[in-house]
């Protein structure tokens, strides 16, 4: 056993942009083993965007292509996984929707240890250890995996690297398989934005903002930072109905691992620091200067978000340039 | 419709944790325990699909001491019809869990074999596509939206931007998500009634699995962050911060 399988997401065509951090995490696997790095994609047909993947870590490219592929198709990608997993010391997906769903099933098929939302991983005699936040982040469990191990690397968890190495192409064969569950179609949110689950920076609102019109200050400072921003809530107004269930973040909702999150009259509660509490920077702005979100903040302004929101965006774009 | 639910006994999510059992486990003195939230989404997704079709039978399964059937207690006064009760101890290996549920269900009959897309305590998000491997039955997991007619279920799930649409044939195994339903609370008839329905104990013998816990800590504290001032007035200084601080501009 002297490979690390990745297992590479990808959409329509164009790899999702989680692949350099899950290559970097195999490559650290790798490179204590002594192992290669093979990268997996599935696609219908070729694929592009996959010549930068060398660079990120990948000795090799393996390519499974199917018709079924067009859409995802976990029943496939199950069986492909489980007819090359005997070479594998361990099978890293990411801790995506998707990653997750693929995890387990792979475990299951091919009899393996599952560890889910991973934010680190080492070699431990013949085990591999990883670390995973479990009681909705308020504790940190350690595990060893035995045998071949399928890890799901949480988003943000573990940087990419530049590798240099050679990610030669290679196809694999898909064998035959019975397609259990058929993906219809994927539909894309009413409005175009970038998913709070994958953004740079997440703005978020709570019930400090009154009213569902108020996101609006949200939505101009997330606007400030283009494609990279997501609008995030609290399950509060996500309950009242202020914003969509996608946007929620925290136990119930979504894990978030930003580079910058702002929380904007919100509380704090333990669910919702639950799902954001991994963020690099974390910025509150909420007028009771007792609340929670003070204790994670790393910075924190007192004061009514009606009046600190339009100066905070303002400053934001001149800062931006 | 025959219709089985897998529930799990997990701390109350507000409780404090405190670390305990040689710094594997959490201390369970002073906690409450209830039903894995999502397992509730669950319990409500089959009472009301056997109340649309009129006709059918709703089974919960429980792997667990005997401190379990307090929570089965639950679910059989929200209306779910029977109970079994796995008795045993469970695993930290999510494999090891749905393989005893696995034997168990296997051979039940069900048309629809529903779980929690998570538990709560150890965030395994495994057990439900496990037993759905192990039982060769087609599986969605996270679902947010469920139709059942004519032997195929219709499900609805979120991934990053966007949602999943999919199709299956019964027999399946799905995993519920938060926005599927909204669970209803047992009332004090269903509670009475809860008392006299079914409740069979099997004794199971789990195996240990090849995951093992090396510890449990508390997280690391985040460093202590800092009030850089009050109102607008603070905003140079929050941007100075953002800027050649944590330089996230
Ligand atoms: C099982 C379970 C799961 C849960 N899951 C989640 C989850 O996933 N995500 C989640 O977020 N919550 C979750 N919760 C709910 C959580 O406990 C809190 O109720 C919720 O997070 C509170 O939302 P909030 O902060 O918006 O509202 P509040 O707690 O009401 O806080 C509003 C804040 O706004 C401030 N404020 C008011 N007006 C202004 C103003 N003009 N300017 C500045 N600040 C102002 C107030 O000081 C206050 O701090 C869950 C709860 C349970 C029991
Ligand atoms: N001991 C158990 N008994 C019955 N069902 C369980 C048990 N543990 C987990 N499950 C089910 O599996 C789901 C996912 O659990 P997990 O994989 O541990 O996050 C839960 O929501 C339950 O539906």
């Amino acid at each position: 056993m002297t490979a690390i399988l990745a297992i590479l997401e990808q959409r329509d065509g164009a790899l999702r942009k989680g692949a350099p951090e899950l290559l970097a995490a195999a490559r650290q696997l790798a490179d204590a083993a002594g192992a290669t790095v093979d990268a997996i994609v599935f696609g219908a047909a070729d694929m592009a965007g996959l010549d930068g993947l060398g660079a990120a870590g990948a000795d090799r490219v393996l390519t499974a292509t199917h018709a079924d592929f067009a859409q995802y198709c976990p029943d496939g990608i199950v069986a492909t996984v489980a007819a090359l997993a005997g070479g594998y010391r361990a099978i890293l997906t990411a801790a995506t929707a998707t990653g997750k769903d693929l995890a387990p099933r792979i475990a299951a098929r091919i009899g393996a240890p599952c560890g889910m939302d991973v934010t680190g991983l080492a070699l431990q005699g013949d085990a591999i250890r990883v670390t995973r936040p479990v009681y909705a982040g308020k504790a940190i469990q350690t595990v060893d995996l035995a045998g071949t191990a399928v890890i799901a690397v949480r988003p943000g968890a573990i940087a990419a690297t530049a590798a240099g190495k050679a990610g030669a192409m290679s196809a694999v064969e898909v064998p035959a398989f019975t397609r259990r569950l058929t993906v219809r179609e994927v539909r894309a949110p009413e409005q175009a934005t970038v998913d709070v689950a994958e953004a740079r920076v997440v703005v978020a609102g709570g019930r400090g903002l009154g009213d569902p019109k108020h996101f609006a200050l949200l939505e101009e400072l997330a606007a400030v930072f283009g494609g990279d921003a997501a609008v995030g809530a609290s399950r509060a107004v996500v309950d009242a109905g202020w914003i969509g269930h996608g946007h929620q973040v925290g136990q119930t909702g979504k894990t978030v691992a930003p580079e910058l999150y702002f929380a904007i009259g919100v509380s704090g509660a333990i669910q919702h620091l639950a799902g954001m509490r991994t963020a690099k920077t974390i910025v509150a702005i909420n007028r009771d200067k007792d609340a929670p979100i003070f204790k994670v903040a790393d910075y924190g302004i007192v004061g009514d978000l009606f009046e600190v929101m339009p100066a905070l965006t303002e400053a934001v774009k001149k800062a931006r340039g | 419709m025959k219709i089985a639910v897998c529930i799990r006994r997990v701390p109350d999510t507000t409780a404090k944790i405190t670390i305990a059992g040689g710094g594997t486990a959490i201390d369970p003195a002073g906690v409450k325990f209830v039903i894995n939230p999502y397992d509730e989404f669950a319990v409500e997704a089959a009472i009301a699909l056997k109340e649309a079709a009129g006709a059918g039978e709703t089974v919960t399964i429980a792997l667990g001491d005997d401190s379990v059937q307090e929570t089965i207690r639950t679910t059989l006064a929200m209306g779910i019809d029977r109970a079994v009760h796995l008795q045993g101890t469970g695993s930290a290996d999510g494999l090891a869990t749905a393989r005893v549920l696995a034997d168990h269900l296997r051979g039940g009959g069900y048309d629809l074999i529903l779980f929690g897309k998570l538990a709560v305590d150890d965030y395994g998000q495994q057990v439900g596509p496990m037993v759905a491997e192990l039982l060769e039955l087609p599986c969605a997991t996270a679902i947010t939206a469920l139709e059942v007619a004519d032997g195929s279920a219709t499900v609805e799930r979120e991934i990053e931007g966007g949602t999943e649409v999919a199709t299956c044939p019964l027999p399946a195994v799905l995993t519920c998500d938060k926005g599927l339903n909204t669970p209803r609370l047992p009332g004090l008839k269903g509670i009475m009634a809860a008392k006299k329905k079914p409740l069979e104990v099997v004794p199971v013998e789990a195996a240990a699995g090849q995951a093992t816990i090396v510890s449990l800590a508390l997280p690391p504290e985040r460093p202590a962050g800092r009030i850089v001032g009050e109102g607008a007035a603070a905003v140079p200084a929050l941007i100075e911060a953002l800027t050649s601080e944590a330089k996230v501009l």
